[in-house]
């Protein structure tokens, strides 16, 4: 168990690509950290600096109380898996899961009793001898996954790990890897672009963008108090709804008039609420035209337009509703307002 | 699996005619009359053969000569195929780790392939020119007194480098793009599995290498045994003497020089054996062990 610490990190690729900008956090000892943003954002070179696989360009890593930077992966006490799992093809599921006890001089009968214990954990008894090319995706991930936790590493790395399965099985896995890590207490850092993944598996996310953090935050805070319009429209299926408004005569103001929320300024602004915070009410004091009504059993989701901007609404399935003329109430406890240049939280 | 089938006999037998005629024409046939004239003793003026049975054969399994050539080949075969696969399995690690994709290393490389294996005997005769090559003065300079065409054990080992020096750049680009087709996960992986770097290699490349390492092994034999024989004639200048020669050489040797035709197609039809066998080793295990996938 280690408590990981990134100062003013930073990575340069030899071509000249800022993949991560200076960067700093910590990770709490027996944390779960989900690094989320969109493909191209730096979360797997952030994650693989941490692993020991790409130099560190600028600043310091500690893992436990070591300054690990020029460590070797071997000797950094830690275990990852990899988005295709990377198994090796030539050999058993067995030799597979203990290739990295076998290397750190583990007497064989130790290897054999963990590696039993962790096939049994896994369910993977049955397919102990078999090679990794004569199992399902789902059994490979689970071999990757023996692989990391028979090693009791201090940390914990995945690089997408559950990209690579069906719907169904993701959703079990997600599950089975979170019970798994609540229970052996292992601090772990998880990298995936799946916003529902981050929000559910989380303690605690980063999201970034363009190789700088957005926002640090547990899943709620993430959720209902975004630091800028990137997070809100990036976290959350259908994102926050992001609106045109305008600061006048201490109100803010949309459509040229209706008064949302009293607000002090000046200028325009974005109002941003989450799909969920509005209701449909015939004495709502705004118009929305909906257009498509999504209907997805448990709830539904309304799609059109509030004062000439799209906008999305959540409402239950016993909420009636079919397009046309509407009107809705907004909770002002639930707006959110962000600068309309910056996109920063105000 | 499902099989496509054709709907005529005829036609799936004429689209293949023309290569089995070819096979026919140029190997079946001069096979078939290797197999008759070895079983015949020869006229060295051309004037008819004798039957003579397995004489031919039992001649060279008599023949201290042939015993001794024999030895050799499999001596040279497996210096040759040891060497050129070990050597350029060395280049192609150490340049997997630097260049990483870098073509024009390979490139450079290639143009070793190019050279003819005559070609290359002569550059090989030119290395070791006794009184200014600049091997032969390497040599000299440790007290070597290299003596090529004169001295036995100078010559096969030159012969052994130039046919060495002719194959590694063919086993280096396949052992390298064996080493890039090996997943880099799986490489990471064993990086955070295994410290050592020795460790890695015995355990994970080399291992993933195996259907490349074995589909060249077969290859190297076959041209130690072979095609090596341009090497060789440049460098023994078709003066055999003392000097070493694989068998193939002496096929030509005892065929050609010997005017020895029953003795000279006796040896092809055991080289052909040979070839049948190495071939039939490969489509076993090729196929069979070294897959992962
Ligand atoms: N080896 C490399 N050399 C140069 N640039 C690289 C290298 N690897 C990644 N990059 C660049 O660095 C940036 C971040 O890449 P990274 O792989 O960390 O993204 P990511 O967030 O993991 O994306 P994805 O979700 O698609 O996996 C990208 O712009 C990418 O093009
Ligand atoms: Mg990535």
């Amino acid at each position: 168990m280690a408590q990981v610490s990134l100062n003013n990190i930073r990575k340069i690729y030899p071509n000249g690509v800022e993949a991560v900008q200076q960067t700093s956090f910590d990770i709490a000892d027996g944390e779960f950290l989900v690094l989320v943003g969109p493909s191209g954002c730096g979360k797997s070179t952030l994650l693989r600096m941490i692993a020991g696989l790409e130099d560190i360009t600028e600043g310091e890593l500690r893992i436990g109380d070591r300054v690990v930077n020029h460590v070797d992966p071997a000797d950094r006490d830690i275990a990852m898996v990899f988005q295709n799992y990377a198994l090796y093809p030539h050999m058993t599921v067995r030799r597979n899961i203990g290739y990295g006890l076998k290397n750190r001089k583990t007497p064989a009968d130790v290897i054999a009793a963990k590696v039993r214990e962790a096939a049994e954990m896994l369910n993977l008894t049955d397919y102990l001898d078999r090679k990794p090319s004569q199992l399902s995706g789902g059994q490979r991930q689970r071999v990757a996954m023996g692989r990391a936790v028979v090693r009791d590493p201090s940390l914990f790395l995945f690089d997408e790990p559950l990209s690579n399965l069906d719907a169904k099985l993701r959703h079990q896995m997600r599950i089975e890897i979170k019970a798994l890590q609540r229970r052996l207490g292992v601090t772990s850092v998880y990298v995936t672009h799946d916003q529902v993944e981050a929000m559910t598996m989380a303690d605690k996310i980063i999201v970034l963008n363009a190789g700088r953090i957005e926002q640090i935050g547990t899943p709620s805070e993430i959720y209902h108090n975004p630091a800028s319009t990137f997070v809100a429209s990036f976290m959350g299926a259908p994102p926050m709804n992001l609106l045109d408004a305008r600061f006048e005569a201490g109100q803010v103001r949309i459509n040229g008039g209706t008064p949302l929320l009293p607000a002090s300024g000046s200028g325009p602004v974005t109002v941003g609420i989450r799909p969920e915070d509005a209701e449909l009410t015939p004495e709502g004091p705004l118009g929305f035209d909906i257009q498509i009504v999504e209907e997805l059993g448990g709830h539904r989701l309304l799609h059109g337009q509030l004062a000439d901007q799209p906008f999305t609404l959540h409402v239950g399935k016993e909420v009636e509703a079919r397009p046309g003329a509407a009107r809705v109430n907004l909770r002002p406890e639930a707006l959110r307002l962000f600068d309309k240049t910056t996109g920063q939280a105000l | 699996m499902k099989r496509a089938g054709f709907t005529t006999r005829w036609l799936p037998i004429l689209l293949l005619l023309p290569q089995l005629s070819i096979i026919a024409i140029f190997f079946y046939w001069p096979a078939a009359h290797a197999v008759h004239s070895s079983f015949y003793l020869a006229d060295p003026f051309g004037f008819g053969a004798t039957y003579v049975g397995v004489d031919n054969y039992a001649d060279l399994a008599g023949s201290s000569e042939y015993l001794k050539v024999a030895r050799f080949t499999l001596i040279f075969t497996l210096l040759v195929t040891f060497f050129s696969l070990a050597l350029a399995l060395l280049l192609a690690v150490k340049a997997d780790n630097i260049i990483r994709g870098a073509k024009s290393y390979r490139t450079l490389l290639m143009w070793v392939y190019a050279v003819a294996p005559p070609v290359a005997g002569f550059i090989g005769l030119i290395m070791f020119n006794q009184s200014w090559g600049p091997l032969t003065e390497a040599a000299r300079a440790i007290g070597w007194d290299f003596k090529l065409g004169v001295n036995f054990n100078d010559t096969a080992t030159a012969m052994v480098l130039v046919a060495v020096w002719k194959q590694v750049p063919v086993n280096f680009i396949f052992f390298l793009s064996g080493l890039q087709s090996i997943p880099k996960p799986v490489r990471e992986a064993a990086l955070i599995d295994n410290r050592s770097a020795r460790g890695r290699f015995w355990d994970v490349t080399f291992p993933l290498l195996a259907p490349t390492g074995f589909f060249l092994l077969i290859i190297n034999i076959t041209y130690a045994l072979f095609d090596t024989f341009g090497v060789i004639d440049t460098m023994v200048k078709g003066e055999p003497g003392n000097n070493p020669m694989t068998l193939v050489y002496k096929v030509y040797v005892d065929g050609f020089r010997g005017n020895d035709m029953g003795g000279s197609s006796a040896q092809s039809v055991i080289l052909m054996l040979l070839v049948l066998a190495l071939t039939i080793f490969q489509f076993r295990l090729i196929e069979r062990r070294i897959h992962y996938t």
